[in-house]
């Protein structure tokens, strides 16, 4: 009996493993595509945060626009447009390489949406803005330097 | 703190133009106050999601690097006038809103 309670125990834990490298990015669901977990936005520099959405080293493409204004006077408000040509996009993530969380946003896109993503981002310091876009299960980037004359994240 | 949310949504061809405006401070964490110096708590959405006559469209995920009051403008093929677009937002204090509007 005490047998079958260690196992019990022990095949919990196991599960809980699971659960925990899930949520840390580490096992990629291979159902539906989730959200970015929060790790992913939580990251403090480019790399973590591309591992932890599961973003892998995305080749650079020419069917991305990122529009995004070349001198932001205010880094509280940059106006960024993701445009991704490249057919069956399923994800848009934004990253500015500079802010002490560069994963600003990411979205996941289906039921007609199209590979277009339109917001307002702030910006620590001057940076390249990325795009990551997401198609076919396949990873891709591209993106634009931003000036920042005066930064925006506070702090 | 459930404070309205403004949607627009047109027609451009066979495309649904949709605008969202969302009120919300997206406090980083990272802010001090300016009058005492403390640290203003986080304080910004975490998802977005939005559907169209109940089909999902879009599931966003955001940090506090959006810039407060969020806007966000994306594009629905195969939408038609008069389908009803719903955004849903929750952020890290477990806050939400809804708001619907028609596309016109």
């Amino acid at each position: 009996m005490n047998a079958l309670r260690r196992n019990v125990l022990k095949s919990a834990a196991g599960a809980g493993t699971v659960a925990v490298a899930v949520a840390a990015g580490l096992l990629k669901p291979t159902l539906a595509m989730a959200v970015a977990p929060r790790s992913a936005f939580e990251a403090k520099n480019v790399g973590d945060a591309m591992s932890a959405m599961g973003g892998g080293s995305p080749a650079d493409s020419k069917d991305i626009t990122v529009k995004a204004p070349d001198i932001a006077e205010n880094g509280a408000v940059v106006p960024i447009e993701v445009t991704s040509n490249i057919a069956g996009t399923t994800a848009i993530a934004i990253i500015a390489e500079k802010n002490v969380t560069p994963l600003v946003a990411q979205f996941d896109l289906m039921g007609g949406t199209e590979g277009f993503i339109s917001t307002r981002i702030k910006m620590g310091a001057t940076a390249l803005v990325r795009a990551v876009v997401t198609a076919g299960g396949k990873n891709f980037t591209a993106a634009k330097e931003v000036k920042v004359t005066i930064g925006g994240c506070g702090g | 703190m459930a404070e309205p949310m403004r949607i627009r949504a047109t027609m451009a061809g066979n495309v649904a133009d949709v605008k969202v405006l969302m009120n919300h401070p997206m406090e980083t964490g990272a802010r001090k106050d300016a009058k005492t110096g403390q640290l203003v708590p986080a304080h910004y959405i975490t998802t977005v999601t939005a559907t169209i006559n109940g089909a999902n469209v879009l599931n966003g995920g955001m940090s506090g690097g959006i810039s407060k009051n969020p806007y966000l403008g994306f594009r629905v093929k195969g939408a038609k006038a008069g389908d009803k677009v719903v955004v849903n937002w929750v952020d890290n204090t477990g806050d939400k809103n809804t708001a619907e509007a028609t596309i016109g």
